[in-house]
């Protein structure tokens, strides 16, 4: 069988939706002071990097980013025979009274978000935590839910939604497989 | 979230008895997620919930300070639950056999045993006989294979490779089971290793392991990457096996005139615990050069390792 795959959104839907969401955040914090963004390590990371370039455009300020990886705070780790790859947690700074923008490309069960805000508990007690998805998906099983949302694109459960950022190759775009 | 299923890896065994049959791949994993796990320890809150709920046994029929601590914090690290058991305050001493211990524990439904024996093959008995994954602790002079994955580690993180190293283990090969083991892993991993002692301490056709033997220990240092010196372990030498301590000393013990030989970049490592002055020069323990308490932090992230590779692995 074929795989169909849709193009949801280009290159310039992606920008545009980067820019909105770093200018909300700004509105919403009031400037960049006490901002940390925290990138969920893999998919989070080179959102998180545009966020930060965008915030640095309009503001003239660098914000820390740190990446955070869940692997040991999943709910699931235990109960497979097989362990999930891990990577580094690189979060060199305290988060006690900081305002962290926590930055997934895409929210779908809510799960991972779950563990993620376990973790960042274990880093320190920020004054609040607010999440930033480039894709909300949909079919929540938890009830979480995004702060900053570049689209909301509604999948079949099965369906693959996938956030390419040029960094890694190719071009951008948001594909449903 | 992704399913684990994805980009998921696993040591496919129920435990770790040896470093004798495992692979170069099965090693980097262990060493890959060891990486991964070293930033924990650098925590305000330095631990996280992964084991939570799984039930970590240490049998320690032998005495150990470093090994069974490392054991119990890697595993309180990841949320495990954790119970100490030594044989002096154990009903050992009412006379109970390993196995029927074995079977009374495994009725009690824990997930992983790590046992330490004086006698070679227990932990291999226990693996046989319960379902719980068995890690090897140490048994006689036979295999400590968790002291020499932490060893690689440490070797991995100071050289950027373990392979073309040329690595140096000084001392009573004969009596060792952390040369044994980090015989097996660094052969498999690619260095060249050389054994050095007296004679009388290094055990006879060890050549058929890979390994090249010294008995000078001048010519065995030149030109290596590592120097691992091993401690001289009185309490398993029956009889007097060399005339004097002070002998064995003037002729194997590591000076800083001895590591000059060895390449400007050299390292020094050492299980512990170390006997200052005989196996090693206190400035040469206590020197630059020494890599002595990386190991025994990597000693914990290597152990975390494989409590979280072994946990739930059973399928």
């Amino acid at each position: 069988m074929e795989n169909k795959k849709r193009i949801v959104m280009d290159a310039d839907r992606i920008d545009r939706s980067i820019s909105r969401i770093a200018y909300e955040m700004l509105e919403d914090n009031k400037g960049a002071e006490d901002m940390i963004v925290i990138a969920i390590r893999t998919g989070g990371i080179l959102l998180a990097r545009r966020i930060r370039e965008k915030i640095s455009h309009i503001e003239g300020v660098e914000v820390p980013l740190g990446i955070l990886d869940i692997t040991l705070y999943r709910d699931d780790v235990i109960m497979r025979g097989k362990k999930p790859k891990m990577g580094e947690t690189d979060i060199p700074f305290s988060l006690d009274d900081k305002r962290v923008i926590l930055v997934d490309d895409v929210i779908f069960t809510g799960r991972t978000i779950r563990a993620a805000l376990d973790a960042l508990m274990d880093f320190g007690r920020p004054r609040l935590i607010r999440l930033a998805v480039l894709v909300d998906r949909g079919h929540r099983e938890l009830p979480i839910q995004p702060d900053y949302v570049g689209e909301k694109l509604p999948s079949a459960f099965w369906e693959e939604v996938s956030v390419n950022l040029s960094e890694s190759g190719g071009s951008d775009e948001v594909l449903i497989l | 979230m992704t399913p684990a299923s994805d980009n998921a890896i696993t040591l496919t065994r129920k435990d770790l008895l040896g470093l004798k049959d495992l692979s170069r791949d099965e090693i980097n994993l262990v060493l890959d997620t060891a990486e991964s796990f070293k930033e924990i320890s650098t925590r305000t809150i330095k631990k996280v919930p992964t084991l939570r709920g799984t039930t970590v046994i240490n049998l320690f029929y032998e005495a150990s300070t470093r090994t069974r601590t490392s054991f119990e914090i890697a595993a309180k690290r990841l949320s495990a639950d954790t119970v100490n058991i030594s044989a002096s305050t154990s009903s050992v001493v009412k006379g109970e056999t390993l196995v029927d211990t074995a079977k009374t524990l495994e009725a009690m439904n824990p997930d992983i045993i790590v046992i330490r024996h004086s006698c070679a093959g227990a932990p291999h008995i226990l693996a046989r006989l319960v379902s719980q994954s068995i890690i090897n602790a140490g048994d006689g002079f036979h295999e400590h294979p968790t002291q020499a994955l932490l060893d690689l580690l440490t070797i991995r993180q100071r050289k950027g490779g373990i392979e073309g190293l040329k690595v140096v283990i000084v001392g009573d090969i004969q009596h060792s089971r952390v040369a044994r083991s980090n015989v097996y892993g660094m052969t498999t991993m690619g260095a060249r290793v050389t054994l050095c002692g007296p004679a009388i301490l290094i055990p006879r056709s060890v050549e058929q392991m890979g390994v090249t033997v010294e008995t000078d220990m001048k010519k065995a240092v030149r030109g290596a990457d590592v120097v691992m010196m091993l401690r001289m372990q009185f309490e398993r030498q029956r009889s007097i096996v060399f005339p004097s301590i002070r002998e064995y000393s003037q002729l194997f013990c590591l000076t800083g005139d001895t590591l000059e030989l060895a390449k400007k970049d050299a390292i020094v490592m050492h299980p512990g615990p170390i006997n200052r002055g005989t196996e090693i020069a206190p400035e040469v323990a206590d020197g630059p050069r020494s890599v002595i308490l990386d190991q025994v932090s990597n000693g914990v992230a290597v152990r975390m390792a494989l409590l979280y590779l072994l946990a739930g692995g059973r399928q």
